[in-house]
């Protein structure tokens, strides 16, 4: 009887294992294709039935960087033979590189990358910073009417961003801050703020008070205690909630469409808006958007260990 | 940083010992956070709910005329705002079950030892990391009704899902389970690796079949857990903006967001969207209150 079972739940478990296996596949599906469509040649992205197998290319990625027009008339051979060879793949599209003088003109993606990358890295820096200051205050000290100033706290990132977006955005205007890095980079600061203290006062509370009390018995005043005893100590912590505010800030969107347009674009709004009218060419945005991925990709394996509690705001660890 | 702990070093000798006070430390920590968000959310809150009671236009030259509750008023008795929401309660139905039950199914298909869990999970979660405008932009190109693999892949011919008015917002709920069921699934593994062994055991002991199990040990304890992810994932899909604005034009899928950012930002009613933006907050206040709530509740155990 008991073997009977056992073989039964063994049955189960390898049923279980082949079920893990086909959604796992299902969910990596969809990255898979937009990632492969990224080196597809532009004639094979939108064939009937999908084309799966092909010769990898990058010519999306040259196209992606630069700016480039459709010929209107056949591309001279002796101008083919002259030019470089990725500027030959260009042309073997039916399209040719814009160039201003003699040099070849950059598309608009290399700036709003550096733009997202700018403006995630400064708001998570400073917000981080601040919110481990806070979190240690709440951790440590006695604050009166504590649990309403946290609630008040967590509140703020719950808000919808349109709602708040509304009156930011006449105010930016009034002040001269629409489209500039530093008026994204507040709003970025203010929507990860709260995020950033609730998740590292979860950090700080586990470090044991004993710790800096006994700096402060050896002479240490409270401030080299936290900055010399605790900030160590909360070091991965520290790590893993900047890894959070930089996803969300290089995710945001509903901010960056409407306080920006160009100069301080971001790359979520700018990489749709490629799509525009007409014939899309699929494996340039699809180069985009796989370029813009790879960094919450590698920076999710980096944080797995700590996604739980980055997701439920510190409540639930381990 | 290295300047301020060698002027720490130079206050470290016994005499000086005390520098800030605790009391001093707790407010320079606190403080500026408070002020910081107090200035750039409580502050434009307050600016837009001044704004609520007038017909201001941020497009118009015009100066706001005061017009009392006349924006609640419209905008409450106004069948077209009342659709949205409905779609809005749609989507969240949609997509909110949709997540919970595929999030929990791979939770409960997770929940075993199997060689390389800790890649396959992890690989599992990497949708709801993604930017949700970037998503929906590639779910387009899945969905598209000639070429689209969803289609291929269904055998569905050129069934266009999001030019189609019925489909549309099933087809944004489809990519938004896809990218949230991951986030339900890593709080149900959470859940279920905390159910205590024996409690299984015991009721192999008594002979309690899979179902009875599942129903009387498993769900029980599970359940606050999930209750979170459901609290926190409604909340979210009450808020949906990004992916339903990127992927659909259709006015079927105009949740209330798009019809704010339409409001305010297209037709520049700011006055009118500024009263709706409130309705809006409200709502949302009250989700955040409940789930604040269930969060500390569940911190306690």
């Amino acid at each position: 009887m008991a073997a009977v079972k056992s073989s039964g739940r063994a049955a189960v478990n390898r049923l279980a294992v082949v079920g893990v296996i086909i959604a796992t596949l299902i969910f990596l599906a969809p990255i898979y294709w937009i990632a492969s469509t990224a080196f597809k040649p532009r004639a094979l992205a939108t064939t009937v039935p999908p084309t799966v197998l092909f010769q990898p290319e990058i010519t999306s990625f040259i196209k992606l960087f630069v700016k480039r027009v459709q010929m209107n008339k056949p591309v001279d051979p002796e101008a083919y033979a002259a030019a470089p060879w990725w500027e030959q793949r260009i042309m073997d599209n039916g399209e040719r590189v814009l160039r201003a003088g003699n040099s070849v003109q950059v598309s608009g993606y290399p700036s709003r990358f550096m733009n997202s990358l700018i403006i995630a890295i400064t708001s998570t820096v400073l917000a981080v910073g601040m919110g481990t200051f806070t979190a240690y205050g709440f951790s440590r000290f006695r604050v009166k009417g504590e649990a309403d100033l946290l609630f008040f706290i967590l509140s703020t990132r719950m808000l919808p961003p349109i709602v708040v977006a509304i009156p930011m955005f006449l105010m930016y205007r009034a002040v001269g801050l629409t489209d500039t890095h530093i008026g994204l980079i507040i709003l970025y600061i203010a929507f990860n703020l709260s995020f950033s203290v609730w998740l590292m006062k979860g950090f700080m509370d586990e470090i044991p008070k004993e710790y800096e009390e006994a700096a402060l018995v050896d002479g240490y005043t409270r401030m080299q205690a936290f900055f010399k005893i605790v900030l160590p100590e909360a070091a991965t912590g520290i790590a893993a909630t900047a890894v959070f505010c930089f996803i969300t800030a290089w995710n945001e969107y509903a901010f960056a469409l409407i306080m920006t347009n160009r100069r301080a674009q971001t790359a979520p709004p700018f990489i749709p808006s490629q799509l525009g009218s007409g014939l899309p060419d699929w494996t340039v945005i699809a180069a985009g958007t796989t370029l813009f991925l790879l960094p919450v990709a590698i920076f999710t394996f980096a944080l797995r260990g700590h996604l739980l509690r980055g997701v439920t705001f510190g409540a639930i660890r381990k | 940083m290295t300047s301020l702990a060698t002027k720490m070093d130079s206050l470290a000798r016994p005499a000086q010992r005390s520098g800030l006070s605790d009391l001093g430390i707790r407010n320079l920590f606190i403080i500026p956070t408070v002020l910081f968000l107090i200035v750039f959310n409580i502050f434009p809150l307050i600016y837009s709910l001044g704004y609520s009671f007038t017909d201001f236009s941020a497009s118009a030259n015009a100066p706001a005329n005061f017009v009392g509750l006349r924006n609640y008023r419209e905008l409450l008795s106004d069948e077209k705002i009342w659709a949205n929401f409905a779609i809005t309660a749609k989507y969240v139905i949609i997509s909110v079950s949709g997540q919970m039950i595929v999030g929990f199914g791979l939770a409960l298909l997770l929940n075993r030892t199997f060689p390389m869990k800790g890649l396959v999970t992890t690989l599992l979660l990497l949708p709801m990391m993604m930017s949700a405008a970037v998503v929906g932009l590639f779910w387009k190109l899945l969905y598209d009704p000639s070429w689209g693999i969803i289609n291929y892949a269904l055998g569905l011919g050129d069934f266009a899902w999001l030019s189609n008015p019925d489909a549309a917002l099933f087809a944004i709920a489809i990519t938004d389970i896809w990218m949230w069921a991951p986030f339900v699934m890593l709080l149900s593994l959470a859940g279920l690796s905390a159910v205590p062994k024996y409690l299984y055991e015991a009721a192999a002991i008594d002979r309690a079949g899979a179902w009875y199990t599942f129903r009387r040990i498993t769900l029980p304890l599970v359940a606050p857990i999930l209750l979170i992810a459901l609290i926190f994932r409604t909340m979210e899909a009450f808020k949906t903006f990004d992916i339903a604005y990127i992927m659909s034009t259709q006015p079927t899928t105009e949740v209330i967001a798009i019809r704010l950012y339409k409001q305010a930002f297209q037709q520049w009613d700011t006055g009118k969207s500024c009263a709706l933006a409130y309705i809006v907050l409200i709502m949302v206040l009250a989700i955040t209150n409940i789930y604040v709530k269930y969060l500390n509740k569940v911190k306690e155990r």
